[in-house]
């Protein structure tokens, strides 16, 4: 069982490393979203600095959406899904596989190019760190959450922007909190709070996600 | 009584049809009775004036968005347990209407906050929840639009009901936490100060008047879901020879 | 009788556009659905009638 689940995760991982340019498109995607809010509010540098968390955060959530509707597609596409659901494992461990591959795909890379974001905005090393946390919090919740949409709405015509449309109002909590821990920081408010929410929000999906979306999964296919 | 009798589409149909005319006479009587008394008996608020009038209409709206959606869902979850069509059916019947009342919190939430705060909009926690909320029925809407197959729409939208109905409180709560965050100074929209029993009694009449409203339309869109859905068999092609 | 004409009763003591403001889109808004409602289930009615019609006997 535990083998089946690492093949899936060592599967996609490995598929999108063949295919770099779809990868990158959406890690340049969260450069350029966050870099365009200077150029259209202004460079001034206490201000970049309150709107820096919150806008790193909704650049974070709209590139986990970008690469969601692949997610379950390709291999829906070629049958491959199909040969994995009539597999004897649960399907819930393939949903959290995928959704843990998308994390390693397209979250942990935000981790590493968040800080860079974070200088431009002119956000203090501490409040850099907690960004950094707060994400690696947060973007699981993210892979999670959105692997019920993408499978929702597998095999649609527009889904990718239906995906968006369904899981952005779930992503309120994680943004609030994940933004807020970084914010914390900033007004010397502190963030063991928001930390704590958050980790209790990615508990929950990590629970819950998984089974949902493999009910999705299988009222899609079926 | 066999319930299974009334989960037939058969018998809902015509069993639907006798019932809409007497919500529709419960819903209008007690829309009158609930303006006659938030315009002709509740008295002028002294702090807000006239303009206080607003949450009659404000308050049972915003109840029954969230009412309604919890409602969709509990039909969502009987469907996808049993398996029963009429349940999706229902779920779906009632979401646009949801949808309107939470389109009507948001507006007249927005003409309250105009002469309270001096702004059409204002990053309240309850009026930032209540968007949300319109959002997650446009999402429940937008899917089951978007999939062809009814069998495989009304799970979908089920499902997706079904989270939103898990993550409604929590989003209710971490706005409501980055509200108090943010801005301490608000006032909010039902905590109107010294709230007399009458006007609590208006609000009361007001959302009755709006549930037997709900229930009154959501038939009538569920009838026509009905019948869609049940062409083929014999029961509505007799049917359809008669009138509408 | 709380209001001393119906000019006040218009005026809601100044609050008039606000007050009616939402009571009037809260009727536009029922009444708009009711129609909505009554239209489709008019046309649901209608084709699937013709739909009957032009079927082989």
């Amino acid at each position: 069982m535990l083998k089946f689940f690492f093949t899936v995760i060592r599967r996609d991982v490995l598929l999108a490393a063949r295919r770099r340019g779809d990868w990158l498109t959406a890690q340049f995607f969260f450069v350029m979203v966050v870099s365009m809010f200077p150029l259209g509010v202004g460079p001034e540098p206490t201000m970049l600095r309150t709107i820096g968390p919150g806008v790193v955060w909704v650049a974070a959530l709209l590139a986990s959406l970008l690469s969601l509707d692949r997610l379950f597609a390709d291999d829906y596409r070629d049958g491959t899904l199909e040969q994995m659901l009539l597999s004897p494992y649960p399907t819930s461990l393939l949903t959290l596989g995928k959704a843990i591959a998308h994390w390693i795909i397209n979250g942990i890379p935000l981790l590493v190019i968040a800080p860079v974001l974070g200088i431009q905005f002119n956000l203090p090393n501490e409040a850099l760190w907690m960004l950094v946390l707060s994400l690696a919090i947060g973007t699981p919740i993210l892979s999670l959450l959105g692997s019920i949409g993408a499978a929702l709405t597998l095999g649609l015509r527009g889904g990718g922007v239906l995906v968006t449309l369904l899981i952005l109002p779930l992503y309120v909590p994680a943004l609030i909190f994940g933004a807020g821990a970084v914010e914390g920081i900033l007004s010397g408010t502190g963030s063991e709070a928001q930390l704590s929410l958050l980790g209790a929000f990615l508990m929950m999906s990590l629970l819950l996600a998984p089974w949902v979306s493999a009910m999705a999964l299988r009222v899609s296919v079926e | 009584m066999n319930l299974y009798y009334y989960a037939s589409p058969s018998t809902f149909y015509p069993l639907a049809g006798k019932l809409i005319p007497l919500f529709s006479a419960l819903a209008f009587i007690l829309a009158v009775v609930g303006l006659y008394i938030s315009f002709f008996v509740a008295p002028t608020d002294f702090q807000q004036g006239e303009g206080y009038r607003i949450i009659f209409i404000h308050v049972p709206a915003a109840w029954m968005s969230m009412f309604i959606y919890v409602v969709m869902a509990f039909w969502s979850a009987i469907g996808l347990a049993w398996n029963t069509r009429l349940s999706f059916i229902m779920a779906r019947a009632l979401a646009p209407t949801g949808a309107m009342f939470t389109f009507v919190a948001l507006w007249t939430g927005a003409f309250w906050g105009k002469p309270m705060w001096g702004a059409w909009w204002v990053w309240d926690a309850r009026l930032t929840s209540e968007l949300i909320l319109f959002f997650l029925y446009v999402g429940v809407m937008a899917l089951q639009a978007a999939i062809d197959d009814p069998r495989r729409s009304d799970r979908a939208g089920a499902l997706l009901n079904l989270v939103g109905v898990i993550n409604v409180p929590i989003i209710y709560f971490s706005v409501k936490w980055w509200n108090t965050l943010h801005q301490g100074s608000s006032v909010s929209l039902t905590r109107a100060p010294s709230m007399a029993h009458i006007m609590l009694w208006a609000m009361l009449v007001m959302a009755l008047a709006a549930w037997m409203y709900a229930i009154a339309v959501a038939l009538v869109r569920a009838r026509s879901l009905v019948l869609e859905r049940e062409r083929q068999t014999d029961w509505v092609r007799a049917l359809l020879e008669g009138k509408p | 009788m709380i209001w001393e004409s119906w000019d006040a009763f218009w005026k809601m003591g100044g609050y008039g556009l606000y007050v009616w403001g939402s009571f009037g889109m809260t009727l536009i808004c029922i009444a708009g659905e009711i129609w909505l409602v009554r239209r489709h289930r008019l046309q649901t009615w209608q084709r699937l009638k013709r739909m009957k019609e032009w079927e082989p006997k």
